[in-house]
């Protein structure tokens, strides 16, 4: 190789490695911004909008706060967990049977279903929206029951989204399932004692992602707890901290807050980051 | 290719009426050759079946006979018998008296409910009709049935799909099917503010809220309609393809050979995906405030006297949303491809490199095709999603810099669904926000239709050569 080409190469490395730390820097601003402003002294420093980055004085003022009682956070944060607790089992176990189904058995109207839970995936979700609440409302699962009620809602609508699961039960070849049906086990047998153990990388992915939902869930969750403080998750509650105006103040709050719940679930995600690109690739690639 | 097209279409028509032909004919067949086990088992749901031993199916459809009589005079009809009318006496407050009328919204829900009902019961009982006629000819040739416990265990093994199904699909009836008929119908009735009942009943107004929609005079929202539409795709169209190609430019940077710690870079980008959306957007969307990081650094480096209005002006607001979506968009992107360049065989690229060919030339030949040809169906995935995308827009904007030229409040940077959504919580304007809804249904699948049908990969599933 001639010296041009080397140093040619050598450039375009260098412009590479310059590209990624100035995307790096980018995409992590906002996070490193996010825990500066959590320790800003809340004393000092009030706790609205400031326009600068770093905090004159550091403090546990915010954590401290949110913990000493004056609002539910802690109340917020179980609810959360409770219901990203629920939703990511039942979920699960809901997606994990209808693909099975879809994916193995061949019954009358079987892609008659496929296609009208497609056709269904494409009304907008809100647009239920009053009609859930008010189902919900005459099972009293609405304002304080509104914990149960958002688990319901989730999971009794999450068949529909069985694609990657499907497709990745698909992979597994048949010709197992038979020899396994020659041997004399039932269909029931064979999902328990093959299909699932073999499934591992996509029930991890499929919790996962149950899991993540309930963390971001505003619209409907702010529906259904609607001036309930109590029944309240922590994308509702702490959106109004940032929102309105009654709460100028509470912004730093609110990042000591964000910390708080992004940090398990950005570890628990980091820790399953493998599974979730498996699944990620396998159901963008098969559509 | 038309006329095979036409062809097609016909024989499903008749296929359709021929099948309809062939059930008549068998209720008619099972009632006139039945025995009378069969023949009362026309009035008495199962009991042909009891009869015969077979008493877990039989009391299966007599149960659910009992059940559906016991719904519909108990409950459904009463709501039934009045959804021609949705209700005619409101309540009212008569003295300190509370006088219970109708009530609109029970009416039309459970009438829907209802007419869910008797097309269930109807099936139920063809079910019923065939059981008996199964049951009879198996008997004639002088078998035996099977026994109850076969049954039972045949829910585990031959029909274990209506195990695992039966709870699922029941959920998504309940809470995804009947309230999306219910709320197609307030379509089509005037149920808004001002129509709440019990106190005030609303009613049929038959295509009236489409009308307005499509109206474009003082009172009609027609206007803004297409404004919001327009932005919609527009929106969509930016966030999928500016997504799509820095995502995969970003792939390609990090999978390149020179590059070292390609994990630490890809972990990077992904904490995008990882953080709540509330958290990570809200913040972003403060940053970007008026008096927010961006602005207070740029005026205090003198780049700028004023602060850059990013939210408030309506054009800037539209592309600090779409350049912020990037920040969320790239990451994904970047997953999926990096695992398909990988599939790419390199030896394509070596004999292209032999002749002469450039990075560019390289990308543009090879890897973009392959690209495009696998993730075709993700693309219209992304694309429809990104028409329903609420949480970017609502958390940094929620539809805002608002404008008294666009009608129903709907904002500048407002997509169809989060307009739908306003319009539900604030100004409980269901009967538009109904409209809106079967509109973004409608695009959806029309985008849906047409791509789909253009994708190279379902066209030619053979794969790529």
């Amino acid at each position: 190789m001639n010296k041009s080409y080397k140093t040619k190469r050598k450039i375009s490395t260098a412009i590479s490695y310059v590209l990624l730390v100035l995307i790096s820097i980018i995409w992590l601003f906002p996070f490193v911004g996010l825990v500066l402003q959590s320790f800003r002294s809340y004393k000092t420093e009030f706790g609205g909008m400031v326009d600068y980055l770093v905090p004159h004085s550091f403090s546990l003022d915010n954590y401290r706060f949110l913990f000493s009682g004056e609002t539910n956070f802690i109340l917020w944060y179980r609810n959360t967990l409770v219901i990203a607790f629920f939703v990511t089992i039942f979920q699960t176990i809901i997606v994990l049977c209808v693909s099975y189904a879809l994916s193995r058995m061949r019954f009358k109207g079987r892609t008659i279903l496929m296609r009208f839970w497609l056709v269904l995936g494409m009304f907008p979700g809100f647009l239920t929206m009053i009609c859930l609440y008010f189902l919900l409302k005459m099972l009293g699962l609405t304002q304080a029951g509104a914990v149960p009620g958002l688990i319901l809602v989730s999971i009794a609508s999450c068949g529909m989204g069985y694609y990657v699961c499907k497709g990745y039960f698909d992979t597994i070849p048949k010709a197992l399932d038979e020899a396994a049906r020659i041997d004399g086990a039932t269909r029931a047998r064979i999902f328990f004692t093959m299909t699932i153990p073999m499934s591992k990388p996509i029930i991890i992915y499929t919790a996962l992602v149950a899991f993540m939902a309930p963390w971001c869930d505003y619209v409907f969750a702010s529906y259904v707890a609607f001036g309930h403080d109590k029944s309240y998750n922590v994308a509702v509650a702490m959106t109004r901290w940032v929102w309105t105006n009654d709460y100028q103040g509470y912004f730093t709050r609110f990042c000591a807050g964000g910390v708080l719940i992004a940090v398990p679930v950005t570890l628990l995600f980091m820790f399953l980051q493998k599974y979730y690109v498996e699944g990620v690739t396998g159901g963008a690639v098969k559509g | 290719m038309k006329h095979s097209a036409a062809k097609r279409k016909k024989n499903v028509i008749a296929s359709f009426f021929e099948s309809i032909g062939q059930i008549f004919k068998n209720i008619g067949v099972t009632f006139v050759e039945g025995d009378i086990k069969t023949k009362l088992s026309f009035l008495i749901f199962g009991l042909g079946p009891i009869l015969r031993g077979q008493v877990l199916i039989g009391a299966a459809l007599l149960l659910l006979e009992a059940l559906f009589f016991c719904y519909m005079f108990g409950f459904g009809w009463q709501y039934l018998s009045k959804i021609t009318t949705l209700g005619t006496v409101a309540t009212q407050k008569v003295g300190r008296k509370t006088v219970y009328g109708d009530n609109s919204f029970l009416i039309l829900l459970f009438g829907v409910l209802s007419i869910f009902a008797i097309i269930a019961i109807l099936v139920i009982w063809y079910l019923n009709i065939q059981e008996n006629r199964k049951e009879e000819l198996l008997l004639k040739e002088g078998k035996r049935l099977p026994s109850n416990r076969t049954v039972f265990l045949s829910l585990f093994d031959k029909n274990f799909d209506k195990t695992l199904l039966a709870l699922p699909v029941t959920g998504i009836f309940v809470f995804t099917v009947l309230p999306i008929v219910f709320m197609i119908l307030v379509a089509f009735t005037n149920y808004d503010k001002n129509h709440q009942s019990p106190t005030n009943l609303f009613t049929w107004v038959g295509l009236e809220n489409f009308k307005n929609l499509v109206s474009f005079g003082k009172t009609g929202i027609g206007g803004t309609f297409v404004q919001v539409l327009a932005w919609t795709l527009v929106w969509a169209f930016f966030a999928t393809f500016i997504d799509y190609f820095l995502g995969l430019a970003v792939a390609m940077l990090i999978n390149k050979k020179e590059i070292k710690f390609k994990k630490l870079w890809r972990t990077i980008l992904v904490m995008t995906i990882a953080v709540p959306q509330f958290v990570s957007l809200l913040y972003v969307m403060k940053m970007f405030a008026n008096d927010g990081l961006i602005n207070g650094y740029l005026i205090k480096w003198g780049i700028i006297d004023s602060y850059i209005p990013f939210w408030t002006d309506p054009m800037l607001a539209r592309i600090t949303i779409i350049v912020v979506n990037i920040w969320i968009g790239i990451p994904y992107m970047m997953l999926i491809a990096t695992g398909l360049l990988m599939n790419i065989p390199e030896d394509l690229y070596e004999s292209a490199r032999i002749d002469g060919a450039s990075g560019w030339q390289m990308f543009r030949s090879i890897t973009l095709p392959y690209m495009l040809f696998v993730t075709g169906p993700f693309l219209l995935t992304q694309f429809t999603g990104n028409l329903n995308n609420f949480n970017v827009i609502y958390l940094l904007t929620q539809g805002k810099p608002q404008s008294m030229s666009l009608a129903e409040k709907a904002g500048y940077s407002d997509l169809l669904v989060t307009w739908l959504y306003k319009m539900t919580v604030n100004d409980t304007n269901y009967k538009m926000a109904a409209v809106i809804g079967i509109m973004v249904f409608v695009v959806t699948a029309v985008i849906t239709l047409v791509v789909y049908n253009m994708l190279p990969s379902v066209k030619d599933e053979e794969g790529f050569q």
